[in-house]
């Protein structure tokens, strides 16, 4: 048996198709040069010396008590930030989906889960200190306690948890709505409680998917840059380090190093996770629930359980209000009133504030856009045709989100500064603007794209199909069929790039010429100076600009989102 | 639509799939020949997994053959995308655009092909008149029962006025009275129209009510290809004539012949039967016999005992044990008819040319 004549075949048709076969050239060119020659620089320039091949490097490294403390550091942090937010993340879970709650701790379950997406990286911190610091206004105004320290482990672990439950709390909401409230009913029919149906058949069910939270997370966790900076103090995790051993040190071969290790760590947990849980979650949570299921009005459950959902939910919230308040105090940590708005008016009269706004703003604009249709292109590519260099596609976009912004980072210095290969083609591009949106298009791209091929499975293979029958070409099915079908994934992909982009830090730290001022990264610098209030002071800013394109999304969707209707049919 | 009828040819085609299970190699059509004439309507009939569906998309290109060549008309088509292909297809799922109205649905294929507007409006019109759809041009697919769903999707292949019409089980998400209308519809516009077609189902009735020749496939190969009627009374083997209606299967050894006819030793019994060419006495065939083509009678025929009988209102239901064999029949009219009770012993009866010998 041989299929050469049907793969020929199919060949041979896709070269009929000039616009396909551009896109698909186009598509792998930038997947290698972007994703995967900057990892593979790494590779290489932690291996190969002026000697040949050589461990040397990573011995040199190891041999560093701060990488080999930084590396424990990072595995302490991510498992304990990974169980906590898997047991919160399933804490509001299970409330929202088995228990009867008010209008109003509803409501509030809503902007928990809405937060993780607005939210600029830093503002959990900034609070954090400006709550329970030195000079915190809970520490030490009301509760008169001058020493409390927040920098640290424990600092790191609050922040991050708190940063991070949210998504699991989405994941897990999905997997339990999946259950089939039958099987729950046969086990209380047969007798057991309430506890016995959660611990004997709720939580054995949801086993891998509370597996799968706690490996997400704590990828997360391990490549987060922006909380350990902030409030890690001397508690260095590898992200920091490598970021320190470029900007203090100048070790740019170490820092290759270390983020080959870091990397190595975020691959395999992302292995792990992609291809052992996700296949055991699908494998053991297949049903769709058979019909609504009796939500649990029993005050002796209820009760504890929405009062501690409601007071972490306020908790959250209120951390997250802090910051736009915080950067109304006339002094950080010493006078609160009256409010006054001098840090804005010092922002932009004196610290480039409108400069910092206009190039991360502008920056963002047009990266997103990109992002969100090259998302597009690699998910209907993915879902709707068949080619040889497919799979290639599509595991070098999901790569992407393993690999750390640090990592990206280093990878982009070591690979383009000296242009490719340190050989000098392309050294042009170092330093620009343009690989600035890259970067942004290379980090959210991920994100864009696993949404994109979900919301295209929904759609049926033969409506495609069928307008290609009709006589459409390639592009003329993606314009006129897909694109349309897929609006509202679209419309959401553009915003959740923008904000994804203006709230980028790990990756563009590293990047960045004095030539560009981005709002983050003037965070990042305020923040360390101890200039809080400065520090503040942009990052509201920057939540006014991610809220006002979340707001707007939603309202476009409103009006022109007609995908919803199509769907429910 | 005056256009040169194209008929279909499939030369040696083969389809080779991985099993996702095994990761094995097999032949999901395997070396399939056959021709379909210009302006006939041709059903592939079969069940699920037998080829039937992969021969269909491979005719309107989605899928390639591994092996073979298909022709339209005289050209050689293989390497043609499905949008070069000169074939419309109507889906299972109806597949409209569900973001168009049904005017855009079915125009789609004529702006994409540059059509002037007026004469596209002229076309579209013409077209929704004979699926009977006219006035509801600005209905988004949405608003629209599956019965009218299913028009557009006709109309929409045939207003581009392809050589082939190929269907995909079309009418099997609508429920079973409308399907029965359908397909009464869908003959007579192909009728009106001329046009050859080619028809993919599981549904043997529906393939008896709609074509000029059924394709019976099973496993990836062609069974046999026919007329309803030589399908149904001269099936090839045990597999057409068990697919097709309702049979029983008769063994008997082959004792002597006159003229056309024969006498086969059936379970004891000699049984005087119409032969078929190139049979040989002392060898075993295999007899096929109709539920509604023997009775039960108190005397002459094959003996046998009723374990089965059942009122069914316009026939009675019999099960009955020839030796170690059970035969069903069915005999209609039941109140002008003897019954039968369960356990009582009789002949089964039929007329010499009843039966078809494998």
């Amino acid at each position: 048996m041989a299929r050469s004549q049907g793969a020929m075949l199919d060949r041979k048709k896709l070269l009929a198709d000039p616009v396909m076969v551009t896109t698909i050239v186009v598509l792998i060119a930038f997947l290698t040069l972007f994703i995967l020659y900057p990892l593979a620089i790494l590779l290489v320039d932690s291996f190969v010396g002026d000697g040949g091949l050589s461990f040397g490097v990573f011995k040199r490294i190891f041999q560093m008590p701060t990488f080999t403390r930084a590396i424990t550091n990072t595995l302490k942090v991510g498992v304990l930030v990974g169980v906590l937010s898997a047991l919160i993340g399933l804490l509001f879970a299970y409330v929202e989906v088995y228990v009867r709650v008010g209008k109003f701790v509803g409501g509030l379950f809503k902007v928990v889960s809405m937060l993780p997406v607005v939210s600029p990286p830093f503002v959990l911190s900034l609070s954090m200190i400006m709550l329970f610091g030195k000079a915190g206004i809970i520490t030490r105004f009301l509760l008169g306690i001058y020493d409390n320290s927040v920098y640290g482990y424990w600092g790191i672990v609050v922040v991050q948890t708190l940063t991070f439950f949210p998504v699991c709390y989405m994941m897990l909401k999905g997997l339990l709505k999946n259950i089939d409230p039958s099987l729950e009913e046969a086990a209380r029919d047969m007798g057991a409680s309430r506890w016995k149906v959660f611990s004997n058949v709720t939580l054995p069910l949801l086993l891998p998917g509370l597996g799968n939270a706690f490996l997400v997370t704590f990828i997360e966790s391990i490549a987060d840059f922006a909380n350990p900076m902030l409030i890690g103090g001397s508690y260095d995790t590898l992200a920091t380090t490598i970021y320190l051993q470029i900007t203090g040190a100048y070790d740019k071969a170490g820092a290759a190093a270390m983020a080959v290790v870091l990397l190595c760590i975020t691959l395999l947990m992302f292995a792990v996770q992609k291809y052992y849980l996700e296949a055991k979650t699908a494998a053991t949570l297949t049903g769709k629930a058979s019909r609504a299921r009796m939500l649990i009005e029993d005050r002796s459950v209820k009760t504890p359980l929405t009062v501690l959902c409601a007071v972490a939910a306020l908790f959250v919230i209120m951390m997250y209000i802090c910051v736009p308040i915080g950067a109304f105090f006339p002094t950080w940590g010493y006078k609160f009133f009256p409010l006054t708005g001098k840090w804005f008016k010092l922002i932009f009269t004196r610290y480039h504030g409108f400069q910092a706004f206009r190039d991360s703003f502008l920056l963002s604009l047009i990266s997103a856009p990109i992002t969100a249709l090259l998302s597009m292109i690699i998910s209907y590519l993915v879902v709707k045709r068949k080619f040889r260099s497919k799979g290639f596609i599509e595991a070098v976009s999901m790569l992407a989100m393993a690999v750390p912004g640090t990592v990206l980072g280093v990878g982009y210095i070591r690979g383009f500064s000296g242009g490719l290969f340190h050989s000098g083609v392309l050294q042009g591009l170092y330093g620009t603007g343009l690989i600035l949106i890259i970067v942004f298009v290379v980090r959210s791209l991920p994100t864009g794209t696993r949404s994109g091929i979900s919301a295209l499975r929904q759609i049926d293979k033969s409506i495609e199909e069928s307008a290609y029958d009709m006589g459409a070409d390639s592009f003329k099915v993606f314009m006129t069929v897909t694109l349309p079908l897929i609006k509202d994934s679209f419309l959401s992909g553009l915003v959740t790039a923008f904000v994804r982009s203006i709230t980028a830090i790990s990756a563009i730290i590293l990047l960045v010429t004095p030539q560009f001022l981005l709002i983050t990264v003037q965070i990042n610098e305020f923040a360390e100076k101890g200039s809080y209030s400065l520090a503040c002071a942009f990052a509201t800013i920057l939540i006014v600009i991610t809220y006002g394109a979340v707001l707007l999304m939603n309202l476009f969707m409103n009006r022109f989102g007609t995908s919803k209707k199509i769907k429910e049919d | 639509m005056e256009k040169i009828k194209k008929g279909i040819r499939l030369d040696h085609i083969s389809k080779i799939y991985q099993d996702p299970k095994t990761g094995k190699d097999f032949y999901a059509v395997h070396d399939t020949s056959l021709t379909i004439e210009p302006g006939t309507f041709v059903t592939l009939l079969g069940p699920s997994g037998c080829g039937k569906t992969t021969t269909l998309r491979m005719i309107a290109g989605f899928e390639s053959p591994d092996e073979g060549e298909i022709y339209l008309g005289d050209e050689a088509i293989n390497a043609l995308t499905p949008n070069k292909r000169d074939t419309a297809m109507v889906f299972q799922s109806y597949a409209l655009l569900p973001h168009y109205n049904v005017f855009d649905n079915v125009a789609y294929g004529l702006k994409l092909r540059k059509v002037p507007k007026d004469e596209i409006h002229r076309r579209v019109m013409h077209i929704l008149d004979l699926v009977e759809l006219t006035g509801m041009e600005s209905r988004m697919t949405n608003q629209l029962s599956g019965g009218q769903q299913q028009r557009v999707a006709l109309a929409r292949a045939l207003v581009i006025e392809p050589s082939v019409l190929l269907f995909d089980e079309p009418l099997s998400n609508l429920d079973a009275k409308l399907r029965v209308s359908m397909r009464t519809e869908i003959r007579r516009i192909q009728q009106e129209v001329g046009i050859t077609a080619v028809y993919v189902t599981h549904d043997q009735s529906e393939a008896m009510a709609l074509s000029d020749k059924i394709i019976i496939m099973s496993k990836g190969v062609v069974e046999q290809m026919g007329t309803p009627e030589e399908i149904y009374y001269h099936p090839k083997n045990e597999f057409v004539a068990d697919f097709i209606g309702e049979a029983n299967f008769l063994k008997g050894t082959m004792t002597d012949a006159d003229g056309e006819y024969v006498t086969l030793n059936i379970e004891g019994t000699p049984s005087r039967v119409l032969g078929r060419e190139g049979m040989e006495p002392g060898k075993e065939y295999t007899v096929v016999l109709r539920p509604e083509s023997a009775v039960l009678s108190d005397e002459g025929g094959l003996p046998c005992k009723v374990v089965l009988s059942r009122f069914m209102g316009s026939y009675q239901n019999y099960h009955v044990m020839v030796g170690d064999t059970l035969v069903k029949l069915t005999e209609y009219d039941p109140k002008n008819r003897r019954i039968y009770a369960v356990g009582e012993n009789c002949f089964l009866a039929y007329q010499p040319n009843a039966v078809h010998i494998l």
